[in-house]
């Protein structure tokens, strides 16, 4: 059991990850120390919540492209709100920023849904549209940081046992996670849809509704990062969060997240966004060539992808001998 | 504000009723109408520079300011403004192009009827303009961002550069020029240059990474919007303001916040009011035909200076205007 544990995919994901802050802490001492581990844990809090969402939209076999513009509408209407009327309390604009995240992530689970259009396409789509809104509702200008309330910027800061919230908020969402997808009735059907299909039909899951739901909670997390990074980094523009999207599904990867679903697991998607956040803090204060940092990125993704697939096909055959030596 | 615009529009209205009403009466001959064209109205860098040009009118006393444009930034809208300026016979039409090849038959038709035509801030190709005004050259803007850090270090000190994408044609120029000048600041030491591709989190980041390389960094120059005001606010997260200063080139809408705070000393940008006021002198004296637009030819900008003309007729007015806490307040509603 143990021997098993020490192979999962989490366990060497979670190896590659220490290794990974040891090399760097060589090259760059006091990166290692729990402030600064705590800062890159704060700063990847809002890539960590994305992939989650998108952890249960991949394990259907679906897609969603459209979480990055999903953010960024939420994230300018918000602000837009805080600075026309500043006496509107914060809590009610994050209420205001999940529930138009999960309109938005409903809009895509419908059309998945009911018009059966393949995922890739719809949130393609949509990652335009809610792109384009946000140029409609502020005509292009900037929402800055003076513009906004103090509260509005002050509760992602706001330190709670010397961490931030915008980090509790996190582990709250990865707690609620692990209980989530493992303990409920909606938490398995995200694996049996994306497992395979036909036999969850047998089962009497309704693939295009599980699948639905999985569209929905990613939008409403999208909708309260949203508020989180405009807040975090204190202005709003068209262009926010531009390209993000595909660092969450990145991290997924990383994570072993399976693109062809049904396999993956909160843990290894935490550590999958760990990882690239890692990376990415990692990149300014070891000293390398920017000119190289993309490069870098892409080759960590690559390589954690073909240990996922090796230990994937690995687990096969073992599956295989254990079947032959039972029959 | 909305009253400047609407004297600049009344203004326009009543210059048009005149024209029309007198014909060419000694009135209408008199005053040197020049049309300042923008790339759409209700923009307040454009209201800035209408106000500028108003300023020039009141100087020289016979001008008269034609404030317009499209009312959304289109080179179709403007060809329409052009067609109108033509007929009701302006002296002189400056603008701001929304597309450098698409006006230029239109400017061209306004040149054969006798209208001096030059282009502002953003140019119009050399077959359709006389001359062009830039708000300044890489060389002043390259001078001054190493200028506001210095300004705050007299006894010199670390600063770092924080660029937007590595390929950005007009930053690597700003940072050439800045570096050629770096001689003149013998305590000024360039530690690093970063790129945060004009991305908020990716600059955050990066800023975040050089106050963690060098903790005795005391400046941080990010000559592009998105990044200065990234910077500021990791800054401002870190604990920092006052150690490290945050300058460059923003605009001051997007940095009154960062000034207030104090992690930004100062900044600069091209000042809209100048330009539109140096345009408006341009564009007053070619028309009277006390200058003539030709390589190398100086011409007088009133309180700016003088404009001297390169090969392609093009001058740039003067290196970026400086913002700190005292006229923040003042610009911050306008552009």
């Amino acid at each position: 059991m143990i021997g098993q544990a020490l192979k999962s995919r989490e366990a060497i994901l979670a190896g590659a990850l220490i290794l990974l802050i040891i090399v760097v802490e060589s090259r760059f001492s006091g990166f290692a120390a729990p402030g600064n581990l705590a800062g890159v844990f704060n700063d990847t809090s809002i890539l960590i919540m994305l992939a989650l969402g998108q952890t249960l939209v991949i394990l259907t076999r679906c897609i969603d492209l459209s979480l990055a513009s999903n953010l960024a509408l939420t994230g300018m209407v918000t602000a837009m709100i805080n600075s026309a009327m500043p006496g509107v309390p914060v809590v009610a604009l994050i209420a205001i920023a999940v529930a138009l995240g999960l309109l938005m992530g409903a809009f895509n689970g419908i059309l998945v849904w009911k018009l059966d259009i393949p995922p890739i396409v719809v949130t393609l789509g949509t990652l335009t549209i809610y792109r384009g809104i946000i140029f409609v509702v502020s005509g292009g200008a900037w929402v800055n940081s003076h513009e906004m309330s103090e509260a509005y910027k002050a509760i992602p800061r706001f330190e709670i046992l010397s961490l931030p919230v915008l980090s509790w908020i996190a582990i709250a969402v990865i707690a609620a996670f692990a209980v989530g997808v493992n303990r409920t009735a909606l938490g398995r059907a995200f694996y049996a849809v994306g497992g395979n299909p036909s036999a969850a039909v047998y089962t009497g899951i309704n693939v295009g509704k599980t699948r639905f739901w999985a569209f929905v909670i990613a939008g409403g997390l999208a909708g309260l990062c949203g508020y989180l990074w405009v807040s975090r980094y204190a202005v709003a523009y068209t262009d926010v969060a531009g390209g993000f999207e595909l660092d969450v599904v990145a991290a997924c990867v990383i994570g072993g997240i399976s693109i062809a679903g049904g396999l993956g697991t909160v843990t290894g998607a935490v550590l999958g966004a760990l990882f690239l956040g890692t990376i990415k803090n990692a990149l300014p204060v070891v000293g390398i060539s920017p000119f190289w940092q993309l490069a870098i990125s892409g080759a960590a993704i690559i390589i954690a992808v073909a240990f996922n697939a090796r230990s994937e096909h690995g687990k096969g055959r073992i599956i295989l001998k254990k079947a032959e030596a039972h029959s | 504000m909305s009253f400047t615009r609407r004297f600049a529009i009344a203004t326009g209205v009543a210059a048009g009723m005149a024209a029309s009403l007198m014909g060419s009466t000694a009135l209408a001959q008199d005053n040197v109408r020049i049309a300042l064209v923008a790339k759409s109205l209700g923009n307040g860098f454009f209201e800035a520079a209408a106000r500028g040009a108003e300023e020039a009118a009141e100087e020289v006393g016979n001008a008269e300011i034609i404030y317009t444009g499209p009312t959304s930034t289109t080179a179709e809208g403007q060809i329409e403004v052009i067609n109108s300026l033509i007929a009701q016979r302006v002296d002189a039409i400056a603008i701001s192009a929304n597309d450098p090849d698409a006006v230029v038959p239109a400017l061209q038709k306004a040149m054969q009827r006798g209208i001096t035509v030059i282009s502002w801030d953003s140019g119009v190709a050399p077959e359709g303009r006389e001359m062009h005004l830039a708000p300044s050259s890489d060389e002043l803007i390259g001078q001054t961002i190493i200028k506001l850090a210095a300004d705050q270090l007299p006894d010199g000190g670390k600063v770092a550069v924080l660029s937007a994408t590595s390929t950005s044609t007009n930053q690597n120029t700003w940072i050439e020029e800045m570096k050629s000048v770096m001689d003149q600041y013998p305590d000024i030491e360039l530690v690093a240059t970063v790129y945060g591709d004009d991305l908020a989190d990716k600059s955050y980041r990066e800023t975040q990474g050089l106050l963690q390389t060098y903790p005795d960094l005391d400046a941080i120059i990010a000559p592009t919007s998105v990044g200065i005001v990234a910077a500021a606010q990791a800054v401002q997260d870190a604990g920092k303001v006052g150690e490290v200063n945050v300058t460059g080139l923003g605009l001051p809408s997007e940095m009154a916040g960062a000034v207030e705070s104090g992690a930004s000393k100062s900044f600069a940008i091209w000042n809209p009011v100048d330009l539109g006021y140096s345009t408006a002198m341009l564009a007053y004296n070619l028309a009277t035909d006390q200058a003539e637009a030709e390589p190398g030819a100086e011409i007088s900008m009133g309180r700016m200076g003088t404009a001297t003309l390169d090969d392609t007729n093009t001058a740039a007015m003067s290196e970026p205007f400086t913002y700190d806490s005292s006229n923040i307040d003042e610009f911050k509603d306008i552009f």
